[in-house]
């Protein structure tokens, strides 16, 4: 695999270690929402809340991937997972929504909490193939446990009613509410990164030794780090059961993991607009070519390749670069 | 908005273009048919484009554009992936105005369709998947089960093997919820039959190596070993069992979910001696040949399974009752076609249970050996013949909230 290698040693280090918020991000920013906002007078409004769920999740990814520059293969476990602890409380529990989602991304913190704990004393490859061990163990659980339904998932999952007034059911109040779930997320990760905190993480990343003789503890910010990045997985997860109703075995998948690395490599690794850019791209490529039959997989590697021969910073990372700022 | 509208409709008829289906005629009504499956993975070959062409048939042998009905057929792949599946066949209702789903495989891709037309009121007509809770727990008002599903495929394999003469078991079970399933329901059906379950051993899903699983069933002394697992398990299961000369030491393999195109991959030396149980094969009589050989020329040279069949089957049937109707409202037409009798030529006479479940006859089939098959597709000698009134779960017992005691 190619992209392992890109992976191990990121090249784009746009986004710098510059304290204020830079003013392009603003308007960045702005762009994004005011898209948003009329999107679903254009596209159809379900597949774009799918959209934001996996910006969500490719986001909170490219916290961990992007910022600390660890490599985990195992973030379906929070995605899925969350999906199923949601899917449960909604529907047999009978949470309301906002609780259902809740429930769920505190068992992704959990999960990501004793995942960290075991993962984060190695680096590299070794990193990578525990989280993914340890996905693959929760993926077993799921296809054993009695609640998750074994292959049939979590169906018919009600949307109910948030906070007691807004109701669900209704396309477009579902539409806002998730946009604002995902607004909120990925201001969140964007406070994080350019947070003290967050600057602690990028010299982690560029380099650990340094950063330890510098008398910080990095397990603790690495964990930190770990956590965060799984709960807003699981925030995304938890919302996706809600919007499509379901929670299945394809959320806890390690297909699942590879696509959200996917999903960031081809926005751009560490840049803060990359991973939503990269969601909208696939989620796109495996909505509108779903008509094209057995060529879905084969397209969708095509760009991949091309993507890792001919722009290894992503498409917002490339951008950032002819702007000469960073995204 | 109208200029939108035109956009989608534009859309929507390449679409239908690219399947090869646009109809003629404007007139009348527009029913669309959409056609989801895997088109692309495990069950590509069992649904995918056969079931495409199945449903253009079926639109066909109605005479839909004689009948100034005018009939569009869509399709896609849902890559057995829930969510895909659950978007698209909402923006093919939202957006597309497609009328009715047809075949959906994957039981979870099945389930969450289900779902959704029951919502939104469209029809839904089930062939490839196998889920028996789609006409029990999620049985719905707008859904028709046609094919099979695992309960039939439990009962026919456990009661016609017991009935002619296998009536000591062991199972292969792959390890996880529908793999127990199954082998608690043929264990029960064996039971009853008067058979006996000696043991059983349980697999991990999608493993490579059965050698050990396969001894201790040779070991068992049972006459049949039963195969409660799907897709690649079973195809190894039964490859391994072949080299161990499992088959030709008396002991019969008998696979709960095993279709056509798996014998067909795994060709008559491996796969000689199983026992398998389905609801159409393309040899059956003059009918299923006819109709198998048309379909076979416009599919490569590929016979149909029961899944294609089921599809073009439950096509033909909705039209006839979108037609005695004159609606494509979801319940209107379903609650149609469970009042007329269905009469085509794949599945014979039947009829459509309250609770959605197609009633027709099932078969035990036992795979040739190669010396016994005479041409292409000659892979099935008929063992029996389970009675339509037998092959499916009492409706009683279904659980289906439809169904008031």
């Amino acid at each position: 695999m190619a992209a392992a290698r890109d992976i191990a040693e990121p090249k784009g280090r746009m986004a710098g270690a510059a304290g204020a918020i830079p003013r392009h991000h603003y308007a960045a920013f702005a762009v994004m929402v005011a898209l948003l906002l009329v999107a679903p007078l254009f596209v159809y409004p379900i597949f774009l809340m799918k959209v934001l769920c996996f910006a969500l999740f490719a986001s909170a990814f490219n916290l961990l991937i992007g910022y600390v520059g660890l490599v985990s293969f195992g973030h379906a476990a929070f995605f899925g997972g969350a999906a199923y602890i949601t899917g449960h409380t909604a529907k047999v529990w009978g949470f309301p929504p906002e609780l259902a989602i809740l429930a769920g991304t505190a068992a992704a913190a959990l999960l990501g909490l004793g995942f960290g704990l075991l993962a984060i004393r190695r680096q590299g490859i070794y990193f990578a193939m525990i989280t993914l061990a340890l996905a693959q163990m929760i993926f077993f659980v799921s296809l054993q446990a009695p609640f998750t339904g074994g292959e049939d998932g979590i169906q018919a999952v009600p949307r109910g009613v948030m906070f007691g007034f807004l109701d669900l059911g209704d396309i477009e109040t579902l539409y806002f509410v998730v946009l604002a779930i995902f607004l909120g997320g990925f201001l969140l990760i964007y406070r994080i990164i350019h947070s003290p905190f967050g600057h602690v993480l990028r010299a982690i990343r560029e380099n650990e030794p340094r950063a330890v003789s510098l008398g910080y503890k990095v397990d603790h910010y690495k964990l930190l780090a770990f956590v965060l990045s799984a709960a807003l997985a699981g925030l995304a997860g938890g919302t996706k059961t809600i919007v499509f109703q379901l929670a299945s075995l394809t959320d806890v998948h390690w297909t699942m993991s590879g696509e959200v690395i996917l999903m960031t490599l081809l926005g751009g690794l560490g840049t803060v607009f990359g991973p939503a850019v990269g969601a909208l791209v696939l989620v796109s490529l495996q909505n509108y070519l779903a008509q094209i039959g057995s060529w879905v997989t084969v397209v969708q590697g095509t760009i991949f390749v091309i993507c890792v021969l001919t722009f290894r910073r992503g498409i917002i990372g490339e951008l950032g670069r002819l702007l000469k700022r960073s995204l | 908005m109208a200029l939108k509208r035109k956009l989608m409709l534009s859309a929507a008829l390449a679409l239908a273009f690219t399947a090869g289906a646009a109809q003629a005629e404007i007139s009348g009504d527009v029913i669309k048919i959409g056609v989801l499956n895997d088109r692309s993975g495990l069950y590509a070959d069992l649904a995918g484009e056969g079931s495409v062409i199945a449903a253009r048939m079926a639109v066909e042998d109605f005479g839909a554009a004689d009948k100034g009905i005018n009939v569009e057929i869509l399709s896609a792949d849902h890559q057995n992936k829930p969510d895909v599946g659950s978007n698209i066949t909402r923006q093919w209702i939202d957006v597309d105005g497609v009328d009715v789903i047809a075949d959906v495989p994957t039981s979870s891709v099945a389930l969450a369709v289900n779902e959704i037309v029951r919502q939104k009121n469209k029809a839904f007509l089930n062939s490839g998947a196998g889920s028996s809770d789609l006409t029990g727990k999620a049985c719905s008002p707008n859904t028709v089960h046609w094919t099979y599903d695992t309960w039939a495929l439990a009962n026919g394999t456990g009661k016609a093997v017991v009935q002619t003469g296998g009536d000591t078991w062991f199972f292969l079970t792959a390890d996880y919820a529908f793999g127990h399933a199954l082998e608690r329901d043929t264990t029960a059906v064996v039971e009853e039959s008067g058979g006996q379950v000696l043991g059983s051993v349980r697999h991990p899903l999608s493993t490579a190596d059965f050698s050990s699983f396969l001894l201790q069933a040779q070991a068992s002394g049972a006459k049949v070993i039963g195969l409660a697992n799907a897709g690649g398990d079973t195809t190894n299961a039964i490859k391994q069992a072949a080299e161990f000369g499992i088959v030709q030491a008396g002991q019969s393999l008998a696979g709960l979910l095993v279709f056509l195109t798996d014998v067909h991959a795994l060709g008559l030396q491996t796969a000689q001696g199983l026992v398998l149980t389905e609801s159409f094969y393309w040899d059956l009589n003059d009918k299923t040949r006819e109709w198998s050989e048309r379909f076979a020329e416009l599919n490569g040279g590929k016979y149909p399974t029961m899944v294609h069949a089921g599809v073009y089957a439950s096509v033909l049937h909705y039209l006839k009752a979108a037609e005695a109707t004159q609606s494509d409202d979801g319940t209107t037409v379903v609650t149609k076609m469970k009042e007329i009798p269905t009469d085509d030529p794949l599945f014979g006479q039947g009829e459509i249970r309250q609770d959605g479940r197609k009633i027709h006859d099932m078969y035990l089939f036992q795979v040739k050996a190669p010396e016994e098959s005479k041409s292409p597709y000659d892979y099935y000698n008929l063992r029996a013949t389970i009675p339509a009134a037998e092959a499916f779960r009492p409706i009683e017992e279904g659980e289906c909230p439809l169904v008031q005691g």
